[in-house]
């Protein structure tokens, strides 16, 4: 059993299934990111550990008590909301200790807790102001004051961070990291946002659709995705996948897709046994951007660079890199370069691929061929 | 060229504008009129009433008519003056907006932020009672009222204003709580708060300007109402606007028309002064419930 355990976990509005058997166990000290886009029922799961959601089947524990039907002040959890819900008739300082007055806490301790936190939060000169005089950032470090006070078992974020401007985001998603690293607290964290399921996280639940489609670290979910969907919903710009086929050459498997002057073979190395399977047989190839470079620019650490000559496309200057489009299998392929790679528009150019990290997926089921 | 255009614009605007100021004030004065006429009549001798001067100032000053009308003017049978019956009315409409005020918030609160089947339907029930005529609830009020044997009394009249402005005052929370985040309700959730302590802690708190505007209008409408204060409570128990009525009916001889008018503006200045100390809040309030949801 795991510090938070989600068992065989659905919820149904009426005859509406919008949560599929859910099974996710949580150790203690995990970052858990739920990520996905709007209406995946990140939301509605994260809801439903808070109690703020009933539990339709399947059941829900913190340290080993099941809490689906406990109130969700008696759970030990605390949750930042995406407007923060700071209560706008009382100060900061009542904001914070608010929930542990209502737990009926002596006042002396109250103000203790809340200086421990505010000072921790950097938030003691804001202690008197009423959140409507706080700026976008305050605010957010009160939401987490007024989380952080209860010390609880399991906490809560709801897209934290999506109210805050661009520049802001970065610095408080790095004071978030830090936060937690210090603290070594059990966090469910729901975003929208893939980097910051890829930066915060120790674990991330990739949902979609109402079905967690793939469960595992970063590196887990980025490297080896499960589906198509996972493949092209974490990473940006998202993997390219190309509609290609198998083919057996000089005894090795080679994926061949069609360039714009012919098809082309990438040769695979070390290729999984079920891959057999599907020689003659179309799959779709999924390969990262930063997986297709120019040959001086290629991954010295890798072991099976293929090249290939191609047309290319729109070159897009983005200061630190250079993305070049190519048409690959009928379809736009993006390549990342070294800001200085010599690719110009429609001319051939030489593309290294670092087929070490190219993955394959079935063309039908989506799922990742291993 | 472009300084002599700009020059044009700023003279023709200053010209629209007094135009615009001049006919305001024409209205406000038109506005104003009755209002002035009733104060200045108040402030005569009978004498000069009768002699035709309607419009013209006092020649002579005095506030014995306003003296008569509070205290001793005759109301009915009695020469009580108008004193007994203003304090009837403020025991009625104070109690009665107030309570009527905490219903509409508390159901306001409920049907926003705790749905429950058939919400809807309920909230529907309520607006329906804003529209349903005096009139036809006269009978079956007075035999309730008569059951509770609290008729003819300033107590059967608060339970009529509370029962009558319960519609509307939920109407005005509703659609205020409507605009409300309901993560707040959440927050106070996880924070270990009840449903009275949400209430009371956060809801309440912010509403401000909707209590203001239900006050208003619920004060207003029970301050003037006269149809059922004549109906449910006579002789001592009767509000302001029944012994205005009776007031202005019961003199015998010559009618002390300045005693009239004293009595009708003060059956009028309690609405007037709610108005005036939150009526700022009125138009705000009306346009926060009604931006969202």
């Amino acid at each position: 059993m795991g510090f938070l355990d989600i068992n065989n976990v659905t919820k149904s509005y009426g005859a509406v299934e919008v949560l599929h058997r859910v099974d996710i166990q949580v150790d203690e000290g995990e970052f858990l990111v739920l990520v996905g886009p709007s209406g995946c029922g990140k939301s509605t799961l994260l809801n439903m550990i808070a109690g703020l959601e009933g539990i339709s089947s399947g059941e829900i524990a913190i340290k080993d008590r099941v809490v689906n039907d406990i109130a969700p002040a008696k759970r030990n959890i605390a949750m930042v909301f995406q407007s923060y819900a700071l209560y706008p008739n009382m100060t900061v300082g009542q904001n914070i200790t608010f929930g542990l007055e209502m737990q009926g806490t002596p006042k002396a301790e109250r103000d203790k807790a809340m200086a421990e936190v505010a000072s921790l939060l950097q938030i003691e000169n804001l202690l008197d102001r009423k959140p409507g005089q706080l700026s976008g950032g305050q605010r957010q470090r009160v939401a987490m004051g007024r989380a952080l006070v209860r010390d609880p078992d399991v906490f809560l974020f709801d897209e934290p961070l999506s109210n805050l401007d661009a520049k802001l985001r970065v610095d408080m998603r790095t004071e978030i990291k830090k936060l937690h690293q210090k603290l070594g607290t059990t966090i469910v964290y729901v975003t929208h946002d893939q980097i910051e399921a890829m930066t915060l996280s120790t674990r991330i639940a990739v949902m979609y659709d109402g079905y967690v489609q793939q469960l595992g670290t970063p590196k887990e979910i980025y490297d080896t995705p499960a589906n198509i969907f996972v493949a092209t919903f974490m990473g940006s710009p998202a993997m390219n996948v190309l509609p290609a086929e198998l083919v057996e050459m000089n005894g090795a498997i080679h994926a061949q897709v069609e360039g714009a002057d012919g098809p082309k073979q990438l040769r695979i190395e070390n290729a999984p046994e079920a891959y057999r399977s599907y020689i003659g047989k179309h799959v779709m190839l999924g390969i990262r951007p930063e997986a297709i470079t120019d040959p001086e620019g290629a991954d010295r650490n890798a072991r099976n660079i293929q090249t290939l000559t191609n047309e290319v496309g729109v070159t897009e200057p983005a200061g630190a890199d250079t993305f070049v489009t190519m048409s690959l299998g009928g379809k736009d392929c993006v390549a990342r370069m070294r800001a200085d790679a010599e690719a110009y528009p429609g001319q051939p150019f030489e593309f290294a691929v670092n087929m070490d990290k190219a993955v394959l997926f079935d063309p039908k089921t989506e799922a990742r061929i291993a | 060229m472009a300084i002599a255009s700009s020059d044009n614009a700023i003279r023709s605007n200053k010209v629209a504008r007094t135009f615009i100021y001049l006919f305001l004030l024409l209205f406000a004065l038109f506005y104003l009129m009755p209002l002035g006429i009733m104060l200045v009549n108040s402030l005569k001798p009978l004498s000069e009433i009768t002699a035709g001067g309607m419009i013209a100032m006092p020649n002579e000053w005095t506030i014995e008519p306003w003296l008569s009308a509070w205290s001793t003017a005759q109301i009915g049978v009695q020469p009580t003056g108008l004193r007994p019956y203003f304090i009837n009315s403020i025991a009625m409409a104070v109690p009665a907006v107030a309570i009527s005020t905490v219903a509409g918030a508390l159901n306001g609160y409920v049907l926003t932020k705790w749905h429950f089947r058939g919400a809807t339907w309920v909230f529907g029930l309520l607006l329906f009672s804003c529209f349903i005529p005096f009139q036809i609830v006269l009978i079956p009020m007075a035999r309730i009222l008569g059951l509770l044997e609290i008729a003819g009394t300033t107590y059967g009249l608060i339970l009529v204003h509370v029962v009558y402005g319960i519609g509307f005052s939920t109407l005005y929370f509703r659609n205020y709580y409507a605009a409300f985040p309901t993560e707040l309700v959440r927050a106070a959730q996880i924070d270990g708060a009840g449903f009275f302590q949400i209430f009371w802690r956060i809801m309440l708190p912010s509403s401000g300007p909707i209590i203001a505007v239900c006050c208003i209008w619920q004060f207003t409408n029970i301050w003037n109402d006269f149809l059922f204060g004549a109906s449910f409570a006579s002789g001592d128990a009767a509000p302001m606007t029944v012994a205005l009525n009776n007031l202005v009916n019961s003199s015998t001889g010559e009618r002390p028309y300045n005693v009239h008018f004293a009595g009708a503006i003060m059956a009028a200045a309690p609405t007037l002064l709610v108005y005036i100390v939150a009526g700022r809040y009125f138009v705000r309030g009306l346009m926060a419930g009604s931006v969202k949801g």
